[in-house]
C-alpha cells in the first residue's frame, strides 16, 4: 500500500480477512485514495457498513467506524448524518446488503437525497455465507442456492438509484481503479446521495463455481466487459451487447435532506423571534 | 421554564414532553397506532429546539437511525407498538451489544400479529425482557398514570445515558391515550443525567474498558477518538474477537453491568401492604383497577394490598420477597395470559401461592373483576 | 360532589372526543379530578366512536366508565350499541336528527334535534358537538357555564368564537327548557 495512505488505515488490523484474489481490497484502497485526495477532515469522517464481506472494510479504516446490521447501514448512516450534518459519512455495502435485505433503505435514502457517499461492492454473490445467489447474480449463473443456474432477474443498480432520486451515480471496477477513485471523489463533492457501484470479484464463491478461471482472468473479464460511458456514446447497440457502462452515469444535484432540515430549523427560529 | 399549571394531558403527550425535558433531541420512527401521537408531537417540537425528527421507511430503520444519531452524542428515542416493536428487536439487540443509549417507548396494543391496534393489552412484558436473540440485560419501566408517563420517560432517558443501555417505557393503550389533569414538573425540578465521555487522549481510548463504575466512557463520533462499533463480540478496544475467554468476560460484564445500581434502578409502589393477607401485584393501567378494588374490599374488612412494580425489568424480586411474611395469597391481574405472573411465581411460590387474573380481549380488567377474584381465593 | 360518568357516543367525525376533552378541561379549570378516554374504530370518519369523561373531587383510579350517569348518542348505531347500560337515575340524551328510533324502559330519555339545531340555528353542522356538550352541562351542572365557555374558547380555532358561543347558548337554553 502507498505509504502516504497508511494513516487512513488501521494497519495493525491487517492482513484483512478477504480471500486471495478478492477485489474488495483494491476497492477499499480506492476509497482511501479518494479521501486522501479530497481534503476531508479525517476526524469529521465516519465510515458506516452493513454485514458481509464488503462491510468488513470499515474495521480496517482509521476513522470513526460503525459496523452495523445486515442491510441497515444506510438507516444507521441516516441517523449519523442527520444528527450531525458536519460529518462526512461514507457507507460501504455489498450487493446483498444494499439491494436485498437493505433494499428499502437503499431506495429511501436515495429518495431523500441525503448527503451520503455510498460505495456498493458488487461481487455478484453472498460471499461470506458461502456463495448463495444475490439480486445481482446474473441470470443463469451458479450459486449454492441456484444449483441449476439462477432463474431470477437482476437489478440494474444505477437505474434503481437514479429512479429513486440519487443525485450522483457512477460505476467503476476493481480493474479500473483510477476511474473508481475519480468517481468516489466526484461523489464526495456532490452534496446529496452519491452511489458508486464498484464491480468486484469473488473467485472463491462465485468464480470457481462458474468456471471463470483465475482471479487474474476475472479481473480481465472486468476489463473487457466494461465500457466507459464516453466511449459508449459512439458505439452501436450491437457493440455494447453483454457490456456494462463505467464512469459517471448521472449527476443532477438538487435539494438535500439535511440542508432542508437545517433550513426548517432556521425558519422556525425566525418565526419564534 | 415557567411554572406549568394543571391541565388535561394525554399519556402519549406527557411521555413526549418527558423525553424533551430529559434532553432527547433526535427521534426516528414509523407511524403505528396507538403510539402515533408521540411521533406527531416530536415532529412539531424537535425542530423548534434545534433537534431532528425523521419518519423512516420502516420500523427497523427507525430503530437503526436513532442508534446512528446516539453515536454522534444525541439523546435519542423512538416509539412504536406491537408489530413495530417486533421488527425493532434486532437493532435493540445491537444497542445492548454495542452499549448505545436509547429509549424505546412501546404503547402496548392487543396482539399477537396485527391484533387490535386500538385495543389495550399488556402482552409485551416478556418480549421486553427476551425479545431479541442471545442474552443481555434490559431496563423496562411501566407508568400507571399520565404524570408517570412524563416522569418515567425522564428516568428512562437518564438510565439509558448512565448505563449505556436500551431502556423500554412500556405504556399500555389505556395509559397512552387517556387524558388526566396533571401538573407536570418544571424543568428545574427534573434531574438530568448525561452519558460519561472519555477524558483520556484519543490514542489511549479503549471504548469498552471499564472502571469501577462498570460503564465504559463513550466518545461522540466526530471528536477524534476514531473508534470502532460492531455488533460482533468485541474486546475492550471495540474490535471483533473470537477469543472465548474474552467473549466470556465481556458477556459477563454486560450481563452484570447494572447489578450494583439496583437501588437506583428498581422502582415500585406499595399500597396498604403492611397488614395485607392478599396481595395484588399489578402494573400499568391495571394497577389503577387494583386500587379501586382495594378500597372496596378494605371497607368490608378484607386485608388486601398492592405491590406495583414500576421497574418491570429487572424485576424487583428481592423487594417483593421481603414482603411475603404475612401473606396468604398473591393475585396477579394482567392483560395477558400470565406473563408477569410467571416472574412473581418464580420469586414467591415457595412461600406464598400465586394465581392470575387474565383478560385479553382489548378491555381493561375492572375493579369488580379483581374483587370477585379476591373473594374466590379467600 | 359525586363521581360523574359521561359516555359520549356517535360516529367518527362528529367531534365527540373533542367534546369530551372540552368537558374535561372545563372541570380541570374548576380544580376537579378528570380522566378522559375514548375508543374508536379504524375509520377516521363514520364507524362507532365513544368518548368517556369521569369527573370527581377525589382521585380517580379506574379510568373507564363503570356505569354512566349520562349517555349522549348522536347516531343510530351508537344509540343501539351504548344506549342500554346506565345508572338507575341516569339520563340518555338522543340527537333526534340522527337517531330515528330509540326507547329505554328504565331511565329518562331526552330527544333533542342537536345536529339540526347546529345546521339551522348556527349554520354549521360541525358545531353540533358544542351544542351537545352545553346541553349536558346545563342538565347536570357538573361545571358552570362560565367554565365551559372558557374551555370551549381555549380549544376552538380563532374566528369561530361567535358561532361556538351561539352553539353553547342554544345547548344551554334547550337544557333549561327540558329540565
Amino acid at each position: 500500500m502507498r505509504p502516504d495512505l497508511h494513516h487512513l488505515f488501521r494497519i495493525d488490523k491487517l492482513p484483512h480477512i478477504w480471500c486471495p484474489g478478492c477485489g474488495h481490497g483494491i476497492i477499499t484502497r480506492t476509497i482511501g485514495e479518494a479521501i486522501a485526495e479530497s481534503d476531508l477532515d479525517l476526524e469529521q469522517t465516519v465510515i458506516v457498513s452493513g454485514i458481509g464481506c464488503s462491510s468488513r472494510a470499515s474495521g480496517y479504516m482509521n476513522f470513526d467506524t460503525l459496523h452495523t446490521l445486515h442491510g441497515r447501514a444506510l438507516a444507521f448512516a441516516t441517523g449519523v448524518k442527520l444528527s450531525n450534518p458536519q460529518l462526512n459519512v461514507f457507507v460501504l455495502t455489498g450487493d446483498g446488503d444494499a439491494t436485498a435485505i437493505g433494499g428499502n433503505h437503499f431506495i429511501h435514502a436515495a429518495r431523500r437525497n441525503i448527503n451520503l457517499n455510498v460505495i456498493l461492492f458488487n461481487n455478484n454473490i453472498y460471499g461470506m455465507t458461502g456463495g448463495q445467489y444475490s439480486p445481482l447474480t446474473p441470470t443463469g449463473k451458479m450459486a449454492t442456492t441456484s444449483p441449476y443456474g439462477n432463474i431470477e432477474n437482476n437489478f440494474d443498480i444505477p437505474a434503481l438509484a437514479i429512479a429513486s432520486g440519487a443525485s450522483y451515480v457512477a460505476r467503476g471496477t476493481a480493474f479500473h481503479d483510477k476511474l473508481l477513485v475519480d468517481c468516489i471523489k466526484e461523489g464526495i463533492k456532490n452534496k446529496g446521495f452519491s452511489l458508486i457501484e464498484a464491480m468486484s470479484m469473488c473467485p472463491t464463491s462465485y468464480g470457481r463455481r462458474n468456471k471463470m478461471g483465475t482471479p487474474a482472468d476475472m479481473l480481465n473479464d472486468l476489463k473487457t466487459s466494461a465500457v466507459n460511458i464516453n466511449v459508449a456514446k459512439k458505439l452501436t447497440p450491437e457493440k455494447l451487447e453483454g457490456k456494462f457502462l463505467i464512469g459517471t452515469l448521472h449527476h443532477k444535484p438538487y435539494r438535500e435532506f439535511t440542508e432542508e432540515y437545517d433550513k426548517l430549523i432556521d425558519r422556525l427560529r425566525k418565526e419564534d423571534i | 421554564m415557567t411554572m406549568r399549571k394543571a391541565s388535561l394531558i394525554q399519556g402519549n403527550r406527557a411521555c413526549t414532553e418527558g423525553a424533551l425535558a430529559a434532553g432527547v433531541r433526535f427521534y426516528a420512527g414509523y407511524p403505528i397506532t396507538p403510539s402515533t401521537e408521540i411521533a406527531e408531537i416530536m415532529s412539531e417540537e424537535l425542530p423548534k429546539l434545534g433537534g431532528k425528527f425523521v419518519q423512516m421507511e420502516d420500523e427497523i430503520a427507525g430503530m437503526a437511525c436513532i442508534l446512528g444519531a446516539a453515536l454522534t452524542g444525541k439523546k435519542v428515542l423512538t416509539a412504536s407498538s406491537g408489530p413495530g416493536i417486533s421488527l425493532k428487536q434486532e437493532a435493540i439487540g445491537y444497542a445492548a451489544m454495542a452499549e448505545i443509549p436509547c429509549v424505546i417507548v412501546n404503547v402496548q396494543r392487543l396482539g399477537p400479529s396485527t391484533g387490535g391496534p386500538t385495543s389495550s393489552a399488556q402482552g409485551d412484558i416478556m418480549q421486553a425482557r427476551w425479545g431479541t436473540h442471545g442474552d443481555h440485560p434490559i431496563i423496562a419501566l411501566c407508568p400507571s398514570s399520565v404524570y408517570e408517563c412524563f416522569t418515567l420517560t425522564v428516568t428512562a432517558v437518564n438510565f439509558a445515558e448512565k448505563f449505556r443501555t436500551p431502556v423500554y417505557v412500556l405504556l399500555d393503550e389505556i395509559v397512552g391515550h387517556m387524558r388526566e389533569n396533571v401538573e407536570l414538573p418544571t424543568y428545574e425540578e427534573i434531574k438530568i443525567i448525561d452519558r460519561k465521555k472519555p477524558t483520556c487522549a484519543p490514542k489511549e481510548y479503549k471504548p469498552y474498558k471499564i472502571d469501577e463504575s462498570m460503564i465504559p466512557a463513550m466518545a461522540d463520533f466526530g471528536t477524534g477518538y476514531k473508534w470502532h462499533v460492531t455488533g460482533l463480540f468485541h474486546d475492550e478496544t471495540g474490535f471483533p474477537t473470537g477469543k472465548t475467554d474474552v467473549i466470556d468476560s465481556q458477556l459477563n460484564r454486560l450481563m452484570t453491568k447494572f447489578s450494583k445500581y439496583e437501588d437506583e434502578i428498581l422502582l415500585w409502589e406499595e399500597n396498604q401492604l403492611e397488614d395485607a393477607e392478599i396481595l395484588l401485584v399489578a402494573y400499568g393501567s391495571t394497577a389503577r383497577s387494583a386500587l379501586d378494588a382495594i378500597e372496596t374490599l378494605r371497607n368490608e374488612g378484607i386485608k388486601v394490598g398492592l405491590f406495583r412494580p414500576i421497574t418491570i425489568w429487572p424485576f424487583p424480586e428481592k423487594v417483593l420477597r421481603g414482603k411475603l411474611e404475612k401473606l396468604k395469597h398473591i393475585i396477579v391481574p394482567e392483560m395477558n395470559y400470565g406473563q408477569l405472573m410467571l416472574e412473581v411465581e418464580r420469586v414467591c411460590k415457595d412461600k406464598v401461592s400465586v394465581s392470575g387474573l387474565f383478560k385479553v380481549n382489548g378491555l381493561p380488567i375492572t375493579p369488580d373483576e379483581i374483587i370477585a377474584k379476591v373473594r374466590e381465593v379467600l | 360532589m359525586k363521581r360523574w360518568e359521561f359516555r359520549l357516543s356517535g360516529s367518527g367525525g362528529q367531534g365527540l372526543i373533542t367534546a369530551g376533552i372540552i368537558l374535561g378541561e372545563a372541570a380541570v379549570l374548576e380544580g376537579k379530578e378528570v380522566v378522559q378516554s375514548q375508543s374508536y374504530g379504524p375509520e377516521a370518519r363514520g364507524g362507532a366512536s365513544k368518548a368517556e369523561v369521569i369527573i370527581d373531587t377525589k382521585k380517580i383510579h379506574y379510568p373507564k366508565v363503570v356505569l354512566p350517569d349520562i349517555i349522549l348518542a348522536m347516531s343510530q348505531e351508537a344509540a343501539q350499541k351504548y344506549g342500554s347500560e346506565i345508572k338507575e337515575n341516569g339520563i340518555i340524551v338522543i340527537d333526534s336528527s340522527m337517531v330515528d328510533d330509540f326507547k329505554h324502559d328504565k331511565v329518562k330519555v331526552l330527544k333533542i334535534p342537536i345536529t339540526k339545531l347546529a345546521k339551522d340555528e348556527v349554520g354549521k353542522t360541525f358545531t353540533a358537538n358544542i351544542i351537545a356538550i352545553a346541553f349536558l352541562v346545563g342538565l347536570t351542572k357538573v361545571v358552570s357555564f362560565d367554565s365551559l365557555k372558557q374551555a370551549v374558547l381555549n380549544r376552538i380555532p380563532k374566528g369561530t368564537e361567535a358561532m361556538n358561543t351561539k352553539a353553547m347558548e342554544i345547548g344551554w337554553q334547550w337544557s333549561q327548557e327540558k329540565l
